[in-house]
């Protein structure tokens, strides 16, 4: 069954009439007939709704900064926020020497009543000067959580100092969770500071490989960008940083020296790779390494940047190679799923990435979304001129870049550049929508409510999102997978993460249990038996 | 694993690292659930209410529903009272439940919102309830939250109604699992006494696979029986930190006498809450009950050399670490380390003296050791790195410290995120201390078989 106009505003109607008039217009079916249809995006969540989005700190210490694993990241505030952001999100990283390599730290200043009323900011050098003297990481950042920046620490000023005292690198992010409207805020600020005080900051003027390029929005979540990695080098590519999954401060400081920006979450680190095209002259293509295809496609775009045929080559080699790998190990597991459908409803990127994945296997995507995108990601960027701001987007900084008067470079000239942005993804993105079929459904924010109906009415074969929602759709006899944390799985980037993919897939909809649900006696009447004719008033049993 | 840990302790001052407790609001969100048909709101950034769902989530491997009054900047510089209200609105309208339980963050509370005054000039259905409590992340931990939610069920909803105190008991269990709760349940209607327990999340967070999604399962405290509450006899509060608070705000409300225990972890504490309900309401304990504490004692006593004199770091939350700390000393084992990271005797925190009881405990065994509340795992790997110890019992966090040592590891507490079915079982009663003992003993045999030559490898052991 299908969502209509008609069947959508029976859902909306359920609402009081100032959250149906907001959520309707986040809400499209999606009709090509119609050119570029508009949604509304990154604005705020109404309360009381149950919303999947979290905040601004999440945002800039859970994603960008937490993969940098050997920097310590210090949370200036109440404990909960460095606590539930320790180790819960998979992003995986290996340190050459293991004594820097600091992802299993937790540091919180643990705020007390009394920092609270009196400042934090002596607790907080405190600790700077404790993990200098215990961790001697190579660079220490700290993130704000909400009371930091009501009662006025200045974080700014604390990482100064303590930056003169140790003489490393200490940057603060005013990251406080009321920041914005989502953690998309949050990835916004930790970009500014982390191109304003970090990357550039490494004396490397030349890049130390014949295709050098970084790898930007990639979080190496349960290992992907150790999988892309894989294929990238075969190739020849040099990867010279990562942000920020197995990502160094090391690395980062010199990411200026890159011929190419590749940018796989477009949503949490598009501001760096514009603002690495504006002060380097290094353009940037849009990537995605999920999905087969996807894969094959951007790693074809890639060598037609460089355009090189012996690069070319090579990567067609390449592709062959894995090909002849992976086809045969996809095929079975093409068998179970071909025929159905699936929601998809994830962060700001993957909600767009799976679907190439899933249609691969034979599974339709019939809704899809993302929690905190902006309206480029799913309109492209061509409608980011339109987009207006409002009291919370001012709110954020834009850090605004000049050309670097000693390292900027045009890495390939112009008219090639103009030619070439004609047929591959550079320096631009077209947004998820323009993928989808027609009649699917697009939701942006989609919260619990919705989801139920939703589900109600197209009956999804399988629903992937996060671990909030996970278990409801799962209590209703429908396979639920992770698209944030993969159920501990993965990789499921580049060509053996798509078998992984398939088989984690496959065992949702093959596993024994589902089964089991309905007890066998249910549908059985509790006394069975018959009833025997009396012949001649005699019964048989007599 | 955890090599940047050094061996050297030097004293710390700035906070914590690898911290051994959350924050306030997580414990007041699960106390709600324990609510029949309540929802609970987390007045703060929308984070908070995230961050809360998803670790629960990740625990008991259930949906935990849960609202947020979604803080902007306006709100946090002009107040969240339009946010709450709005809230307010939306979630009966939407989300339909009895009862809306409202929490704070270390946001709402910095700017100060009057929750009370909110409250009364929001639009509220006839029949429906809204309760709170004052949850400020910068006091106490989550089991600090887990107290003043309860005391919010408490000073909402218990009343007096009747002149003479009914025989029943109420029995605020603390922050264990729902498998816990059944079974402090299962033991008081064994003992034939009527009880009114709340919170109470088994039917909640241990729903069964239907088919079906309902938002607020069968399970949970009705707010009736919270009401009646106000006319029991006695109320026990299991484990000082998380249930003394209601139960002595139960007493000064209505005049229902306290009696604050160990949470039951192990046969001495679960001996106690036998003897409390049989002597308050002269209910002889069924032949039944003494079976199951037999069968234990002999377990215990067929192999107390799987035990004796093992060396035990144990950490987590203050009352199931005391209750856990009693229970391997009755096993012959010395618990060297015990450490809490919820801090005692802070402004509006749980009344519990960990260090005093728990060093109590050492010192009756005449076991020299280190017990700490307010401290953090960092510490604790760093005693263990300087004194090794045979086994580790904590939440899952200390499997790092158990891989960085190669030490055996019992899960025991919140959070368990690497392992399922713990929500289901107890770690009460009789049988919840077979249970713990039988992890116990596995952990130790399996480190004992995986270490021995093969000329030492036994078959019976």
């Amino acid at each position: 069954m299908a969502v209509n106009e008609k069947t959508l505003d029976a859902i909306l109607n359920e609402y009081p009439a100032k959250v149906k008039r907001s959520r309707k217009k986040h809400i499209l079916i999606k009709d090509s007939s119609l050119g570029r249809q508009e949604i509304e995006a990154n604005t705020r969540t109404i309360p009381g709704i149950m919303t999947n989005r979290g905040c601004a700190f999440a945002g800039c210490k859970g994603v960008v900064l937490g993969p940098l694993k050997d920097m310590v990241h210090i949370v200036h505030g109440p404990i909960g926020c460095a606590y539930y952001s320790w180790l819960t999100r998979r992003n995986k990283a290996k340190s050459e020497d293991p004594g820097k390599n600091f992802l299993s730290y937790c540091v919180s200043s643990d705020m007390q009543e009394s920092d609270i009323v009196f400042g934090g900011e002596k607790k907080l050098a405190r600790m700077i000067d404790e993990v200098v003297e215990i961790f001697k990481p190579n660079a220490i950042t700290i993130s704000a959580t909400c009371p930091v920046g009501l009662i006025g620490d200045d974080i700014q000023s604390v990482a100064r100092e303590a930056q003169k005292r140790h003489g490393l690198n200490i940057t603060a992010y005013n990251c406080e969770g009321y920041k914005g409207v989502s953690q998309s805020a949050g990835h916004h600020i930790a970009n500014n500071n982390l191109m304003e005080r970090i990357i550039g900051q490494g004396e490397m003027e030349d890049p130390p490989g014949k295709y050098t390029i970084n790898m930007l929005g990639e979080y190496n979540i349960g290992g992907d960008g150790w999988e892309v990695e894989r294929v990238l080098k075969q190739i020849g590519y040099h990867i010279q940083a990562v942000m920020t999954g197995n990502g160094s401060f090391e690395d980062l400081k010199n990411a200026h020296v890159a011929q190419l920006n590749l940018v796989q979450c477009h949503r949490s680190i598009n501001y760096i790779a514009t603002m690495l095209e504006t002060k380097y002259g290094t353009p940037w293509l849009k990537v995605n390494f999920i999905g087969v295809q996807s894969t094959i496609e951007s790693l074809r775009n890639m060598a037609q940047y460089f355009g090189d045929e012996e690069l070319i080559k090579r990567t067609e080699d390449v592709i062959a190679k894995e090909l002849a790998e992976i086809d045969p190990m996809l095929e079975p597991y093409k068998k179970i799923c071909a025929g159905k459908t699936a929601f998809c409803f994830v962060g700001g990127s993957r909600g767009h990435h799976y679907q190439g994945l899933y249609r691969e296997l034979g599974i339709e995507t019939v809704l899809a979304g993302y929690e905190f995108a902006h309206r480029d990601d799913y309109e492209g960027r061509e409608v980011l001129p339109k987009i207006k701001a409002d009291a919370d987007s001012k709110n954020i900084p834009d850090l605004h870049v000049n050309p670097d008067e000693k390292r900027y470079r045009l890495k390939i000239p112009v008219e090639r550049m103009e030619d070439l942005k004609g047929r591959i993804p550079l320096s631009n993105y077209k947004g998820m929508n323009t993928e989808m079929r027609d009649g699917s459904v697009i939701v942006d924010d989609l919260n619990h409510y919705e989801t139920e109906e939703l589900i109600r009415i197209l009956k999804p074969d399988i629903f992937s999102s996060g671990i909030k929602d996970k278990y409801i759709p799962q209590k209703m006899g429908i396979p639920s997978k992770q698209l944030h944390n993969y159920d501990y799985s993965g990789p499921y980037a580049g060509f053996r993460g798509a078998v992984n993919f398939a088989r984690d897939i496959s065992m949702s909809f093959a596993t024994p249990t589902w089964n089991f649900i309905v007890p066998p006696w249910k549908d059985r009447p509790l006394l069975a038996g018959t009833i025997d004719q009396c012949v001649n008033d005699l019964c048989a049993e007599e | 694993m955890l090599d940047c840990t050094p061996k050297e302790i030097k004293e710390r001052t700035g906070g914590m690292i690898n911290p051994a407790k959350t924050c306030q609001p997580i414990g007041a969100m699960y106390a709600a659930l324990g609510i029949h048909r309540c929802l609970p709101h987390s007045h703060g950034s929308q984070g908070c209410c995230s961050y809360h769902r998803m670790h629960l989530t990740r625990h008991f491997r259930e949906p935990v529903m849960a609202t947020t009054s979604s803080f902007t900047e306006g709100a946090s510089v002009f107040g969240g009272g339009a946010n709450l209200k709005a809230a307010i609105k939306n979630v009966f309208a939407i989300y339909n439940p009895d009862v809306m339980a409202i929490h704070t963050t270390c946001l709402s509370e910095t700017i100060g919102d009057d929750i009370p005054t909110i409250i009364k000039s929001a639009e509220i259905p006839g029949g429906k309830l809204v309760i709170h409590a004052n949850t400020p992340s910068y006091q106490g931990s989550h089991i600090t939250g887990f107290s003043n939610m309860t005391k919010g069920m408490v000073s909402y909803l218990a009343e007096v109604t009747a002149d003479i105190k009914k025989e029943q008991v109420n029995i605020i269990p603390g922050f264990v699992n729902p498998g816990d709760m059944r079974e402090i349940k299962r033991i008081t209607q064994i003992m034939g006494i009527k009880y009114n327990m709340f919170p109470d999340t088994s039917g909640v967070l241990d729903s069964p696979m239907t088919g079906q999604f309902v938002i607020y399962p069968d399970g949970g405290a009705r707010v009736e029986e919270i009401r009646d509450a106000g006319n029991s006899k006695l109320t026990l509060a299991l484990g000082a930190y998380a249930s003394a608070d209601a139960a002595f705000l139960l007493e000064r409300k209505c005049r229902v006498p306290a009696r604050v225990l160990n949470t039951p972890i192990g046969i001495k504490a679960t001996d106690e809450f036998l003897n409390n309900l049989r002597q308050n309401f002269a209910a002889e304990v069924p032949r039944r009950l003494e079976e199951e504490r037999g069968q234990l004692v002999d377990v215990m006593t067929d192999t107390h050399y799987h035990f004796h004199g093992k060396k035990v770091a144990i950490f987590g939350d203050p009352d199931i670490v005391t209750g856990l700390t009693e229970f391997v000393l009755s096993l012959g084992m010395e618990p060297v380390y015990v450490l809490t990271g919820t801090p005692g005797g802070t402004i509006g925190g749980p009344r519990g003296n960990f260090e005093k009881e728990v060093g109590g405990m050492l010192a009756g065994s005449g076991i020299q050791g280190r017990v700490k509340a307010a401290g953090d795992l960092f510490e604790l790997h760093q005693w263990i790195k300087n004194g090794p110890v045979d086994l580790l019992i904590g939440n899952t966090y200390g499997k790092y410290i158990a891989r960085a040592e190669d030490i055996p590891f019992v899960r025991v507490g919140f959070p368990i995120l690497d392992r399922s079915a713990q929500t289901y079982l107890p770690v009460v009663g009789y049988r919840g201390a077979m249970r713990l003992l039988e992890m116990v003993s596995g952990a130790l045999l399996d480190r004992a078989d995986r270490d021995a030559a093969d000329e030492d490898f036994e078959l019976v052991m």
